[in-house]
């Protein structure tokens, strides 16, 4: 077993898929609110083998997307700062900003740096010590444990040149949110996998006992995700509403304690910006207080004035009320060579899925 | 972004560092999420931390429920 290539069998997935077509009755609608399932999903073309009764919509699952323009104006004005080196995923250096990207500011000589792992960032301020070295701290619940680790790490090693300029979020208050909206009818949730591992199932608990829509944990190979939908369907079809974990292999039901220890310790939680979305109240993560040494915001920057990019329907598109054909620009103005809004730009955006599987 | 590859465990370190190997590749990862880690583990990477130990168990339980199944 290598875990991966045993879950594409395809034998296995038509099996899953006749089932799937011999329980479903109903016409649904079911949404992933994890990037790397919307990217899943595409590759493997899931949404065109589902009978048209079986409708998948994209969430607000990838955290570069759902990043506000703000927070790129405010690490863009911390590059311009001298002395510093920004260090970020890759993801983060074509999002646009109100007037500018971290790749126009590199190539215009800011020292900004992409790295694999919050690792590397903290190594570059080892190796850097007369900077400043801030980490762009974006990313869900499977990316926050890695940053509080190495804030830890930093405060054991008295490294005192880092800093974390944290936009980190949290899943589940964002689902509510969707809920609460009614701008789209979910009827069930296919739930992400690696946020799982840390959070466990208990944070969904509230989907299925408030709101009595279905919940399934899910892995990121194509069997995964057939068995992850046959489940959420037999679920509606059955007209129960449970949190079920699909990727057991992974996933237990109290999460990663340790991770999640990690997390308390170095953050509190905040209300959040969502792009598309708004302030979602307690879904994201600040370094606390304890730790303000490690908090970039201790530096004080002047943030330019936030601009929206002009037609981009990329909040409508985050809540799952279009699909990106459906904005005008798409396709046309904007492409992944030139993305107009952060959907276009990340790998794992709904509208970069459409424009490179369909 | 919540991308996680499995690999195997190779080699553990003192420092809470291990060696894995995913495909035939060899990269470092950090074990301060998962410490309890044994040789042969299958782990998830991701971002250079390993996340979670597979149970491989539980990872032949969808093998089980559908092979044997007749439509």
């Amino acid at each position: 077993m290598r875990y991966v290539d045993e879950y594409r069998n395809k034998e296995i997935a038509q099996k899953i898929l006749r089932q799937i077509k011999s329980i479903s009755k109903k016409k649904i609608n079911l949404m992933e609110v994890c990037g790397t399932h919307t990217v899943a999903i595409f590759r493997n073309g899931i949404r065109k083998i589902l009978a048209p009764n079986i409708n998948l919509i994209s969430g607000p699952g990838c955290p570069v997307c759902v990043t506000p323009i703000s927070y790129i104006d405010e690490i863009i004005a911390l590059s311009k700062k001298g002395n510093f080196i920004i260090t970020t995923f890759g993801d983060m250096m074509r999002v646009p900003g109100s007037t500018s990207t971290l790749e126009k500011e590199k190539s215009d000589g800011a020292d900004i740096r992409i790295v694999y792992s919050t690792l590397d960032a903290l190594k570059i301020a080892q190796d850097n010590s007369s900077k400043e070295v801030v980490f762009m701290g974006v990313g869900f619940e499977t990316t926050s444990p890695t940053i509080a680790s190495v804030v830890l790490k930093a405060q054991k090693e008295k490294i005192k040149n880092f800093s974390v300029l944290s936009v980190a979020k949290i899943m589940p208050p964002a689902m509510k949110i969707l809920l609460e909206g009614k701008e789209v009818n979910i009827d069930g949730f296919i739930c992400p996998g690696h946020v799982s591992a840390i959070i466990g199932s208990k944070p969904y608990n509230f989907i299925t006992t408030q709101y009595k829509v279905p919940c399934v944990i899910c892995g990121f190979e194509p069997l995964d995700i057939l068995q992850s939908i046959y489940m959420l369907v037999k679920q509606i079809e059955d007209g129960r509403a449970e949190v079920e974990i699909q990727y057991e292999r992974v996933v237990k039901p109290e999460g990663n304690k340790i991770a999640l220890n990690k997390i308390k310790e170095v953050f509190k939680v905040i209300d959040s910006d969502w792009r598309g979305i708004g302030n979602i109240s307690l879904s994201g993560l600040e370094i606390k207080d304890k730790y303000g040494k490690f908090n970039a915001r201790k530096f004080e920057v002047e943030i330019e004035e936030t601009k929206e990019p002009k037609g981009c329907r990329c909040g409508e598109v985050l809540r799952g009320v279009i699909i990106p054909p459906e904005c005008s620009l798409f396709g046309k103005v904007c492409t992944p060579e030139n993305p107009q809004g952060a959907c276009m730009v990340s790998t794992e955006g709904t509208c970069a899925a459409y424009y490179k599987y369909n | 972004m919540c991308l996680a590859i499995p690999g195997k465990i190779t080699k553990i370190f003192g420092d809470n560092t291990a060696e894995i190997e995913i495909g035939g590749i060899i990269k470092e990862v950090n074990l301060d999420l998962i410490p309890k880690v044994k040789i042969d583990d299958y782990v998830l990477l991701h971002a250079g931390f390993a996340i979670e130990v597979i149970d491989q168990e539980k990872a032949l339980e969808i093998f089980r429920a559908w092979e044997g199944k007749v439509d």
